[in-house]
């Protein structure tokens, strides 16, 4: 592998801000919206994610030089499938109360546009290290994103983090009144914007020139 | 090397070799997995039940409470027998809701009889006895779901040795909206079920309500606000199952002492 410490380092931390798959490419909100009420589901799918995007790009870049390009979506999608299914039953078997609520989400990382992005854009055309960790990368710029919009949606619209009571709800006689369109999925939108605005502040370059 | 790739024998080659390689390792991980998913469903369900009994403690070993007190049996709710198998499986394995979709081990229900919204009602219930130390009936644990705005709502219901005072109740899978009609599984308004008594003086009419300004202090319990079709859906099924059409004779047997809980 010809690939330098520098180059590694850019393919592994690049995506957490300076191409964020979700704020920049904004692909993956589908999952960003549904997940991120609580945050011990978001923290489950975006392990899930990662570990996905990271292993469906390895064994796709190792197989790339015999993919006939007619059949390449497919092949992608064949591999990228039975790995969510094989995390889908991993999930079921330890972690049940958690999967029963992500069922449904887990099985649509298969069509969860960052995984099939990274395959066909980066891992069809590069070494398998570099691939593996640009799945791993692009899994953490998710995670980001989805973690901070988990963090504002719990706290704020159940008064919770990871289910521990830190603001008492006035429904139990405690002070603060839960901001209910927090719990329902498109509050997410408005975070991930929020997110969008404050990360194109830092970083100018990012905003798209005007038309 | 690239013109080789799309020749039609490569092509084969490779998309059948890969859906071989795929196919062993999801089958394996399915097969493999299986019996622990299996334990984990039936603690989910263990763990639902002393729920709704009132026996659940975070602290609590669900699997040895469980089979220390609980005693599950199976019961023909057309004949009001005892039954050792339905559907092909015992009193343990037996799930009344996947047997209330099969034709042949379910009744169909009229439109008009059907206010709990749910199509089709099992043959044979599985009902959950708890005995106290000396061996008397302490609680009852009964299914129950009914439509609620979005979807079937899938709860348990215990009930007091009189089988008309409620103890707890437990809705353990539903799909209605977080925050309104998803608080059916807040312990607040959960609490409120405790103590209500579902029928009037002669056991027959069904007096228990979900309503906004309840006006029975016994019987009715304060609906939700902002969910009014999610607190119908449960007065509704509540209304269904313990009228003469489910589990209404079912309970006046058992408290007769015709239906033993040993």
């Amino acid at each position: 592998m010809a690939s330098s410490a520098k180059e590694m380092k850019e393919v592994l931390f690049g995506p957490i801000f300076a191409n964020n798959p979700i704020a920049l490419q904004i692909l993956g909100i589908c999952s960003a919206l549904a997940v991120t009420s609580k945050m011990e589901n978001t923290v489950v799918m975006c392990i899930a994610l990662t570990l996905v995007t990271a292993f469906s790009n390895l064994f796709i870049s190792l197989i790339r030089n015999h993919i006939p390009s007619s059949v390449r979506i497919i092949v992608q999608m064949t591999i990228i499938a039975s790995l969510v299914i094989v995390v889908d039953q991993v999930l079921r078997a330890y972690a049940y109360s958690i999967a029963k609520e992500l069922s449904v989400f887990v099985g649509l990382i298969i069509t969860n546009c960052i995984v099939m992005g990274r395959a066909e854009a980066f891992a069809m055309k590069s070494s398998p290290g570099l691939s593996f960790l640009d799945g791993i990368g692009n899994g953490l710029g998710y995670s980001v994103v989805l973690l901070f919009v988990g963090f504002i949606r719990e706290l704020f619209g159940s008064g919770s983090l990871f289910g521990y009571q830190i603001l008492s709800l006035a429904s139990e006689g405690g002070w603060y009144q839960p901001v209910g369109l927090l719990i329902l999925p498109p509050s997410a939108f408005f975070i991930i914007g929020g997110f969008i605005w404050i990360l194109r502040t830092f970083r100018p370059e990012q905003v798209e020139p005007k038309d | 090397m690239a013109k080789k790739n799309e020749s039609l024998g490569k092509t084969l080659f490779v998309v059948i070799a890969l859906c071989l390689v795929c196919a062993i390792i999801v089958s394996g991980a399915a097969v493999g997995l299986k019996p622990i998913q299996q334990k984990n469903a039936a603690l989910d369900m263990q763990r639902n039940v002393l729920d709704a009994a009132g026996l659940l403690e975070p602290s609590t070993d669900v699997v040895a409470v469980f089979n220390d007190r609980v005693n599950t049996k199976l019961i023909n709710l057309n004949s009001l027998e005892l039954v050792e198998q339905a559907n092909g499986q015992n009193a343990t394995n037996y799930d009344p809701i996947a047997a209330a979709n099969k034709p042949e081990w379910s009744t169909k229900l009229q439109k008009s009889e059907d206010t709990a919204g749910i199509g089709t009602r099992e043959d044979v219930t599985k009902v959950y006895f708890i005995n106290n130390e000396q061996g008397e009936l302490e609680t009852l644990v009964l299914y129950i779901r009914g439509y609620g705005l979005w979807g079937t709502m899938y709860g348990l219901i215990s009930l007091q040795p009189d089988l008309n005072t409620v103890r707890s109740v437990n809705f353990y899978e539903h799909s209605e909206t977080p925050g309104l009609g998803g608080e059916i599984q807040n312990p607040k308004w959960v609490a409120q079920w405790s103590g209500k008594e579902i029928y009037g003086d002669s056991n027959e009419q069904v007096e228990f309500d979900v309503m906004k300004n309840p006006t029975q202090e016994n019987h009715d319990v304060d609906a939700l606000s902002g969910a009014t079709l999610t607190s119908n859906g449960v007065d509704n099924l509540v209304e269904y199952w313990f009228s003469d059409k489910a589990y209404g004779p079912l309970l006046e047997k058992i408290r007769k002492g015709e239906l033993s809980n040993g």
